[in-house]
């Protein structure tokens, strides 16, 4: 085993010598994780020793670091490492499950009877000799985050405390983190797919605390991706002060919309939150496989006007949510959930793609080693349409212009679906008058599909570091919309 | 390992530490061992076993602090591990107030049992596991064989754990906790609602039978059907028992010393002032036997005390952690809490329904936020329309709006049924004149 890969990477000069870890090859995953072809393999009969008809193995080992700026000065570090693999035996469409932190052939083959125990029967699959699976890179970067020194981070945070109190004197507090994730993955299936990636991840956030009139207000401006040092030269800096400061002041001149039922446009970016909300996760085939969603006797059927095409895509570069591979060792690709307002397909993972004797489409993914892979999103976005945002405001009397969002939502069954609008307009005589704060919208997910009467030209991807949740597993996803008219939807406000 | 050779890695890798230029540090050691089982269509879905060690470092050099974790327990491993740490704090910047907790906040005796180990939890086996998830989901069938789908699950934990600081705490925790659970979903009109009951303790002959929780979880199923949103208006909220804990944690984050040294708090300058009405009194108790989230000591190593955060309406404690305690010159009191209880009224919740003229009776809640720097929150929520003290039909696809700070002041009734399967015990509770949003 590759010792030294289990140190914290704050000081990564002391890693002197070694290869980049960009350039590994297959063997180097193997030496890393101390195991052998033969190893693995052994590790797979043995998960299928008592009838399962499917084993994998996910090998992980990742290193995150952060640091973090509050009163002036960066004055915490924090790192983490965790190292293990998981073994997964299916059975049909039952999954045994079991994980080791332990990477030594007794350890493995105790973990793999465990997850063999989801199988009770004579029949044997057999076993194919593992081949390397070649993959695409959709992390296009230079500087592996263990070469980055937590002397070359500090700066960052510094620089970006002093932009934002230097651009409004309103300002009395600002904090600044600043995180990189790197994940070394080893795969490997009784199918005979064995493979390795290499994934890395960043995120800034900054958030400010500003007093004016006795009032205060806060707010904050991120960004994350697979991205790598050169991410945060002084442009992005600057970019990401300016917003989480602009964010921050217009609050204090924010009103509370009226309650109840109104036309909603959302800006582009972001506002991919309905996307991920009001469809996404609902096409989870796991949730249609059991019956439990509001889509799952929609597919062929019109959800929406022709002019709304959806996507979930694994493979837009350097976004937090692009895979090189699913977690279980699928191609990713572009994967059209409706397609010029027809429902298209679910988001399968493997279970799911057998289920319904389909091609996976590459959205089997995990949390960690210590996980099983479930049907999850990677990056959705609703493709443009035929209208512009100008047109778009300007048909609204009364509504609200919802630009950025915390975090959302989704009742599977019924279709119920909410997110958080920070920040936003009122639309006035369509026209965007005065701001609003802190709103929760709700709707329905088929209803609000439907609903969509106008889609701009003007697609945008989030940067934001969103995390999406599900059976207690947090994977990263991200998000994108072009400017979107919804006729009605429930706002939550003020009654006269 | 057990917790002896825990306590005894955990006091070695603190001195190495300290040798290798720490000023001090805190080293906790813990180990998880669970399993899970979920039955659907009466065969396992999923069997998931796990066992996670964690080792956890706090280095303090010179006032420079770092935190840092791995699940790499081996010696030599670690070696390598703690003098990078330690290495990597003297780039950070100094801070006077980085310093482990003064000792006289680390608690004298831990020697109490608090009731939070099951020695029952070694005898459960992968047999019962199955048997008493199969029987839940055989008995929601039955009650419902027009449903669309049903599982049932159940869980059993055990963690053990250790706690060394450097200038003169040690001390260790074990618990076992369980769970029972079974979700549903039928169909109603083009939607398909679902219905979960869930319930957890540390004690395996604790946790209800299968009949009920097949029971509940399909009550709280067939209660959404026909579900539709409604005028919106003020309306009387009545909050169930199982989802009030909800809003109070977010009445804890502004509470903590972090926001309120951040100015990030409406509740700042707060302090012994009303901020609810007579009927608001929470109180933290560490100390409750075997509570769900009872303890010796918190996570920094501060000795647990039952505290009263509330009282009739007025502020009487923040949460209170060590580093901020010192920025803020205030004494740590432990800035997380435990067991949440409050001051329980003399009614149930049917008898607080019938009592209600006009009111919404919330559920569930579906997202939204709150803004703990001004108080504003925006919820989404389902439940049923109360009126004239009867349940009329069922709601959902709605907001509830406004600001903590008027909220907790239009609190006119605590129930007398705390929810038993969480560390919040909360009781039914009732609000007057909350702004729903719906049509």
């Amino acid at each position: 085993m590759a010792g030294t890969m289990l140190l914290p990477s704050m000081l990564s000069g002391c890693m002197s010598g070694a290869a980049s870890p960009l350039g590994y090859r297959l063997n180097d995953y193997l030496n890393h994780f101390g195991v052998t072809t033969r190893m693995i393999m052994d590790v797979i009969v043995e998960g299928l020793s008592r009838g399962g008809d499917y084993c994998d193995l996910y090998f992980q080992h990742s290193i995150s670091n952060s640091i973090a700026l509050e009163d002036n000065s960066v004055n915490r570090a924090f790192s983490n490492v965790s190292f293990g693999v998981g073994i997964r035996v299916l059975n049909g469409d039952q999954t045994g499950y079991s994980y080791t932190e332990d990477i030594t052939p007794q350890a493995m083959k105790s973990a793999a009877r465990t997850a063999a125990n989801i199988a009770n029967s004579s029949a044997r699959v057999r076993v194919m000799s593992l081949a390397e699976k070649q993959l695409p890179n959709y992390y296009r970067i230079n500087t592996p985050w263990e070469e980055v020194s937590i002397n070359d981070k500090i700066p960052f945070l510094q620089y970006m405390n002093d932009k934002v109190f230097s651009l409004n004197p309103s300002i009395v507090k600002t904090n600044v983190s600043f995180s990189d994730q790197t994940s070394y993955i080893l795969f490997a299936n009784s199918e005979g797919i064995i493979a390795c990636d290499y994934q890395p991840m960043s995120m800034i956030n900054t958030s400010c605390v500003a007093e004016k009139n006795g009032m205060r207000e806060q707010n904050g401006y991120g960004s994350s991706g697979r991205n790598d040092v050169s991410f945060f030269d002084q442009a992005n800096l600057d970019r990401i002060a300016k917003e989480a400061v602009e964010s921050t002041m217009i609050l204090f001149d924010a009103v509370a919309p009226r309650a109840g039922e109104m036309p909603v446009v959302l800006g582009a970016g972001s506002s991919g939150i309905l996307l991920h909300e009001a469809i996404g996760h609902g096409m989870e085939a796991d949730f249609n496989r059991r019956n439990e969603s509001i889509f799952s006797d929609k597919i062929g059927k019109k959800v929406a006007e022709p002019f709304v095409t959806i996507v979930d895509d694994g493979t837009t570069p350097n976004n937090r949510g692009a895979i090189n591979m699913d977690d279980e060792g699928n191609d990713v690709k572009q994967t059209l959930m409706v397609e010029n307002g027809i429902l298209t397909s679910y988001l399968h993972d493997r279970i799911s793609a057998r289920h319904y004797g389909v091609e996976p489409t590459g959205n089997g993914r995990r949390e960690s080693f210590r996980h099983m892979p479930l049907p999850r999103m990677r990056n959705t976005y609703m493709l443009n349409g035929p209208h512009k945002k100008e047109e778009i405001i300007e048909s609204v009397q009364y509504g609200i212009y919802a630009e950025s969002f915390t975090n959302g939502q989704v009742r599977i069954g019924p279709g119920d679906f909410t997110f958080y609008v920070k920040q936003g307009y009122l639309i006035e005589n369509g026209r965007l008058t005065r701001p609003i704060k802190d709103v929760n919208i709700i709707g329905n997910g088929p209803r609000v599909l439907g609903d969509i009467v106008m889609v701009a030209d003007d697609m945008e991807m989030s940067e934001g570091g969103w995390t999406c949740g599900k059976a207690g597993q947090g994977v990263p996803a991200s998000m994108g919309q072009p400017t979107v008219k919804v006729s009605k939807i429930t706002v939550g406000g003020v009654n006269a | 390992m057990d917790n002896k050779e825990r306590m005894e890695l955990a006091q070695w890798a603190s001195d190495f530490a300290i040798k290798k230029g720490a000023s001090q540090a805190a080293v906790a050691i813990s180990r998880s061992r669970s399993v899970q089982v979920e039955v659907r269509e009466q065969r396992l879905e999923t069997i998931r076993e796990s066992t996670e060690n964690n080792l956890s470092l706090q280095i303090y050099r010179d006032n420079k602090y770092s935190g840092h974790s791995t699940n790499n327990l081996n010696k030599g491993q670690l070696e390598k591990f703690i003098s990078e740490a330690v290495d990597a704090t003297a780039y950070l910047s100094p801070d006077p107030d980085r310093e482990l907790p003064d000792p006289s906040l680390y608690p004298a005796d831990t020697s109490a049992d608090l009731g939070l180990y099951d020695p029952a939890h070694a005898g459960v086996s992968p047999e019962f596991r199955v048997e008493t998830a199969m029987q839940t989901e055989q008995l929601l069938r039955q009650s419902y064989p027009e449903l669309l789908s049903a599982t049932a699950r159940f869980s059993d934990n055990a963690v053990e754990s250790v706690r060394v600081h450097s200038n003169g705490f040690s001390g260790e925790q074990r618990g076992t906790f369980f769970s029972t659970s079974a979700s549903l979903s039928v169909l109603d009109g083009t939607g398909r609602p679902s219905g979960s009951f869930f319930a957890g303790g540390r004690f395996l002959s604790k946790l209800p039978n299968s009949d009920e929780v097949a029971r509940k979880a399909l009550e709280e199923t067939l209660k959404q059907l026909g579900a539709e949103k409604i005028a919106s208006g003020r309306y009387t909220m009545i909050l169930e028992n199982s989802i009030a804990s909800s809003l109070l944690w977010r009445m804890f984050q502004p509470m903590s010393a972090r926001n309120i040294q951040q100015k990030n708090s409406f509740l700042d300058g707060m302090l012994n002032q009303a901020i609810g009405s007579e009927h608001l009194t929470i109180i933290d108790d560490p100390t409750l036997l075997g509570g769900m989230a009872s303890r010796h000591f918190d996570g920094e190593g501060i000795a647990a005390r039952r505290r009263v955060l509330i009282d009739k309406g007025v502020l009487k404690s923040y949460l209170i952690d060590n580093y901020y305690g010192r920025k803020l010159g205030m004494t740590p009191n432990g800035g997380s809490t435990s067991n949440i209880l409050m001051a329980y009224g003399n009614r149930n919740a049917q008898q607080i329904m019938e009592g209600t003229r006009k009111g919404i009776l919330v559920t569930s809640f579906n997202g939204g936020n709150a803004n703990s720097t001004t108080g504003d929150f925006s919820f989404g929520i389902s439940g049923q329309l109360v009126e004239n003290g009867k349940i009329v039909k069922a709601v959902n696809e709605m907001n509830i709006s406004g600001n903590f700070k008027n909220l907790w002041n239009q609190l006119i009734e605590t129930g007398n049924d705390p929810y038993p399967y969480s560390s919040a015990q909360t009781p039914t509770l009732a609000f007057r004149d909350v702004d729903f949003s719906g049509l």
